[in-house]
């Protein structure tokens, strides 16, 4: 027999230096970001609070599951190792059929139990399902373009590029679509999850602010050169700050006529924020009508829903 | 006159900015030296005879490793600039790269990492190992192989081709997702040399799956049923019919992506009726089983490694196999995870989460059964195994964050973030590249006949895992901080850029370790005799790769072996030697078809980037000429009778003995190291430097 090899069965042992390494880097990264906006983790709306939840629900029941794995695995490991005079080692060594059983059935536990989490909870935060709350609910239209966020409010009648004010606990419905401009996603991380504002189609996603502030909002799918400048800020306000900031808006220079439209349609880089004080009301479905019969071909697999033809 | 010859091409395509300068001097440069150095060895002839045409699927394996290699580097010298990018593009700096090229850096990235080194190893073990694992001695169609290679090395040409000509690569991402990559929005040929690199050698890899389906059932040994093939055999054998299932498909999403692009179609524009959301919905139907295909046989290699050296057969063999089975089967089925954030109803996304959920109940079935085999084994932390070691750890990282992104309000937070981008490097670095590295290294006496360096191995390991925590741990953590993917800038106020600057140093550390494998591996070549493997098997290993010599001869087994079990050459070698009868074998002859249809399916490809339509007619026309001659080629094999395979058999065996008499130690901690190996080198470069001074005073 080979004698055994004293660095090589180091090594054995050095593995269990892997997950210390892990966790040496999540401590000095959490040193240097203690103070930052770590958004999925600091939610300031009701939906990125329970897209929150849910994904510590299943952080940690995952872990349940791979924490004990990974600990036998490199436990077995340690302990087989060839230098282990005290460890049996037996090649021929028979484990019983009814560890087979076991292996398929733990998992299967696991991921049933995540999986009965995630049916109803996938449902209660569709993005298109509406927020119940005291408030009144609003809809903002949202029009991504190259590469600049374009936000209609119907009820208020003003509009804005590159950001958009919300009244804090009032369920909002973002009503995206696209301009001339390839699929962006729509993310608000402090918020809630994305969406994509396609042409041709209407996505809704129902966000609720909770807490008053700025949050930083961008596209996620990158849609050109100007992908990165693509941001807008979303500022979180009181009820009364908002009507406020309503009202003066409604006094701005500009209208969102058809001149300032075709202006901005035109791309452009890392636009800061415009305000409008008002629109022509039929703006938006004239966005939508611009790309009519694109969607006679309606054979894909993904069921779009709450298309406004 | 001048378009219908030239197409779009004019002088504007010539390279005329420092990237497409630089990578032209880079690419004429290499050319050069290449072509000078084998005209002074005068090896031209050998090196077509007995590599380029060859059909022999060692040889193919062995260029499939050296491609994947350079293109390795060349991939890293791109994830280079991109870490490099992020690192400083933060607040009123902009970085060195303007946005456009630094989408078109990372595009070129990802194409090149999983196309043409992820496949090409991957491409490269089945080649080498299988046909040894199932005791055969060629595939079902040698020329198959071949082509497939060389289409594949066309389109390895092709992805690096804007450099001389175009000056623009993609700007989309790697897979080039509707209506970005569409005439409307990409309308320069960068979209275009993507479609064609990735037509080209998908092609070559649907040939090369179906190729390896029909070896792997067809020729195996007499008595190899299936449920005794080897693991890796398995592994590939699942993996190569995801590929057939699926790159079909690749191939009719980018015909159609062509058709929009050349000839004005609506497939997937946003006006006219196209529905950019179908080629979503296409692309990701082959993209998520794609990783797969990449996956399974690394889990395959990780099993035969886990077994050698625990020095136990592999316990709970068939649960095993049926996990990968079931991992391959259930990755057909998930692939909307994709774009859950595109607006399904909720019950679409929430049925492909629930698949996504159960796709890991077999991944860790297949845990489990590695623990069971090492369970009461007598384990050598051989530098395999330590990859075996760092991919469990990582692995586990990216499945568990893989599982998290599956579930959909969660992935509506963290999809398209740098969370998704650290979930699938933790799994195609620790996974798959750790894998690849794995079994090359315990593969690699069998390639060559000589162990790799253990210590610079390990040193190279350590690398890599600490690099990729320094470099990945931040990145799941920008993700959560709300950073999308593929920003070539950022506010200051985000306080992301200490992170980046982390990721950077983590990719320093990368790059080292991948500077150390080189070194290993010319380590090992200078202390070739120290670390000979003149037995053909240095593991003790229990397939019948190892029954054979190191390198295997052409024919890879001079007696067919008879296999009653799993372990074949294991209860061989408990069972003893005996004289083996020779008999004639029948190998196939080299061909050059496989080179001359992959340059006329190049200039296919090539004709339309460039709207030259006449080329890609006649290159179209050659290639059918070559197939019908090839047709007519009656005596694609010679036969090698008994008394020259005896002959042959006497002569190695007699070379084989005088190397075992160097007598190689069994310490191999004394395995060269880093130092020394500087020494060795830097006095070897003296030595040379003087010799040719001499020689000129002479
Ligand atoms: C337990 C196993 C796995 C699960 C549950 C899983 C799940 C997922 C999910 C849900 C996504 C999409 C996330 C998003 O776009 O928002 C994703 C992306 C990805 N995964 Fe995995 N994955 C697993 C294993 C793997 C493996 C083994 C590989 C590669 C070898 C891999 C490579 C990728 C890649 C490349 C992407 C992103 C592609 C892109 O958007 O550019 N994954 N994975
Ligand atoms: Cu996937």
């Amino acid at each position: 027999m080979p004698k055994p090899n004293k660095k090589r069965n180091r090594q054995g042992r050095l593995v269990w230096l892997m997950p210390l390494l892990f966790l040496g880097f999540g401590l000095v990264i959490a040193y240097f970001i203690h103070d930052k906006n770590i958004a999925v983790f600091h939610p300031k709306g009701l939906i990125a609070q329970e897209q929150l939840h849910l994904t510590l629900f299943a952080g940690a029941l995952l872990l349940a599951a791979a924490v004990p794995t990974m600990f036998l695995l490199y436990f077995t490991a340690w302990k087989y190792r060839e230098s282990n005079t005290k460890a049996v080692h037996d090649p021929y060594v028979r484990l019983s059929k009814s560890f087979v059983w076991t292996m398929w059935v733990v998992p299967f536990i696991f991921a049933l139990i995540l999986a009965g989490v995630m049916w109803p909870a996938t449902h209660r935060l569709e993005p298109k399902k509406k927020i119940a709350a005291d408030a009144k609910p609003m809809t903002i239209q949202v029009i991504a373009m190259r590469w600049k966020w374009i936000f209609l409010y119907p009820e208020q009648n003003i509009a804005t590029v590159n950001f958009v004010q919300l009244p804090v606990d009032t369920p909002v419905t973002f009503e995206l679509t696209g301009d001339e401009v390839p699929m962006s996603s729509f993310w608000i991380p402090n918020l809630g999850g994305q969406l994509y504002a396609m042409t041709s189609h209407v996505n809704t996603l129902n966000l609720m602010a909770e807490v008053p502030g700025d949050y930083p909002g961008a596209t996620a799918e990158i849609n050109g050169p100007g992908f990165a400048g693509m941001r807008f800020t979303a500022r979180a306000s009181s009820a009364a700050d908002f009507d406020r900031w309503v009202s003066e808006t409604k006094q701005a220079n500009h209208k969102l006529d058809a001149e300032s439209y075709a202006n901005l349609l035109k791309p452009s880089e890392s636009n800061p924020a415009a305000y409008y004080s008002a629109y022509d009301t039929d703006l938006y479905g004239k966005v939508i009508m611009k790309y009519m019969g694109s969607h006679a071909a309606h054979d894909n697999q993904i069921e779009t829903n709450h298309e406004q033809h | 006159m001048r378009e219908f010859l030239l197409g779009k091409l004019d002088g504007h395509a010539l390279p005329h900015e420092w990237f497409t300068i630089a990578g032209s001097i880079a690419f004429i440069a290499m050319m050069l030296a290449t072509i000078l150095v084998i005209t002074r060895l005068k090896k031209w002839k050998w090196l077509w005879s007995e590599w380029l045409t060859s059909v022999d699927p060692k040889k193919i394996g062995i260029m499939y490793f050296i491609a994947g290699g350079f293109m390795l580097a060349r991939g890293g010298l791109d994830a280079v600039m991109i870490w490099l990018q992020q690192a400083f593009s933060s607040g009123d700096s902009h970085g060195y790269l303007s946005a456009d090229h630094f989408q078109q850096v990372f595009t070129a990235h990802g194409n090149i990492m999983v196309f043409f080194v992820a496949m090409a190893f991957i491409f490269g073990l089945i080649n080498y190992i299988v046909p040894l694992q199932i005791g055969a001695r060629d595939l079902a169609s040698p020329f198959l192989n071949t082509l497939g290679f060389w289409l594949y090395i066309a389109g390895v040409v092709m992805v690096n081709m804007f450099f001389l000509l175009g000056g623009e690569y993609a700007a989309t991402g790697w897979l080039a997702v509707a209506p970005l990559s569409g005439p409307e929005f990409s309308t320069g040929v960068g979209v275009d040399y993507w479609i064609w690199s990735l037509q080209i050698s998908g092609i070559g890899t649907t040939l090369g799956a179906i190729n390896f389906i029909m070896t792997i059932l067809r020729m195996r040994a007499p008595g190899m049923s299936l449920w005794k093939m080897p693991p890796f055999t398995w592994g590939s054998l699942c993996s190569m019919v995801m590929a057939v299932t699926v790159f079909p498909l690749l191939t009719a999403t980018l015909f159609l992506m062509f058709f929009d692009r050349y000839f004005g179609t609506h497939f997937f524009t946003t006006t006219g009726g196209g529905d950019p959301m179908m080629y979503t919905n296409l692309i990701w139907m082959w993209g998520h089983p794609e990783v797969y295909i990449l996956m399974l046989p690394a889990f395959g290699v990780f099993t035969e490694v886990v077994s050698t050296f625990s020095r136990k057969a592999v316990a709970f063999y068939k649960t095993n196999v049926i996990g990968m089975i079931g991992v391959s089967s259930f990755a057909l089925s998930v692939w909307l995870h994709h774009f859950f954030t595109m607006g399904a109803s909720a019950n679409v996304n929430a049925f492909f989460g629930v698949m996504t959920i159960f796709i890991a109940i077999p991944t860790a079935v297949v845990f489990f059964t590695w623990i069971a085999t090492m369970y009461k084994g007598r384990i050598k932390f051989d530098t395999p195994m330590l990859w075996f070691l760092g991919f469990v750890a990582i692995f586990t990282i990216g499945g568990l964050s893989g599982v998290i992104l599956g579930i959909p309000p969660a992935d509506f937070q963290l999809h398209n973030s740098l969370f998704l981008v650290a979930h699938f490097h933790s799994n195609v670095i620790g996974g798959v590249l750790f894998g690849i590295f794995c079994g090359i290294t315990y593969w690699f006496p069998k390639f060559t006949g000589i162990k790799l360096n253990e210590r610079i191995g390990r040193q190279a390991f350590w690398c890599w895992v600490i690099g990729f925590c320094m470099s990945f741990i931040p990145m799941y953590i920008l993700g959560l901080m709300g950073a999308p993917r593929r920003l070539d800038h950022y506010d200051a106020s985000t306080g992301w850029q200490p992170l980046f600057v982390m990721m950077l140093i983590g990719g320093i550390i990368i790059a080292i370790g991948l500077a150390l494998q080189i070194a290993q591996i010319i380590a090992s070549f200078i202390q070739k005799n120290r670390l000979r493997d003149a037995t053909g098997d240095p593991w003790d290993g229990r397939t019948l790769e190892w029954s054979v010599a190191s390198p295997p001869p052409f024919y890879n087994f001079t007696v067919i072996p008879k296999v009653n079990s799993r372990d074949a050459f294991w209860d061989m070698k408990q069972a003893g030697d005996h004289k083996p009868e020779y008999e004639d074998i029948h190998i196939p002859k080299n061909t050059a078809a496989g080179i001359y249809i992959s340059i006329f399916a190049f200039f296919i490809g090539f004709g339309f980037v460039w709207h030259i339509n006449w080329l890609a007619v006649v290159s179209f026309i050659g290639i059918l000429i070559v197939f019908i001659v090839r047709a007519f080629d009656e005596h694609p094999e010679y036969t090698l009778t008994a008394s020259e395979v005896k002959e042959l058999e006497a002569a190695r065996t007699k070379q084989a003995k005088a190397e075992r008499r160097h007598n190689p130690t069994n310490d191999r901690d004394e395995d060269m190291g880093l130092w020394e190996l500087i020494k060795v080198i830097v006095t070897f470069g003296f030595g040379l430097a003087r010799k040719t001074l001499t020689r000129g005073k002479a």
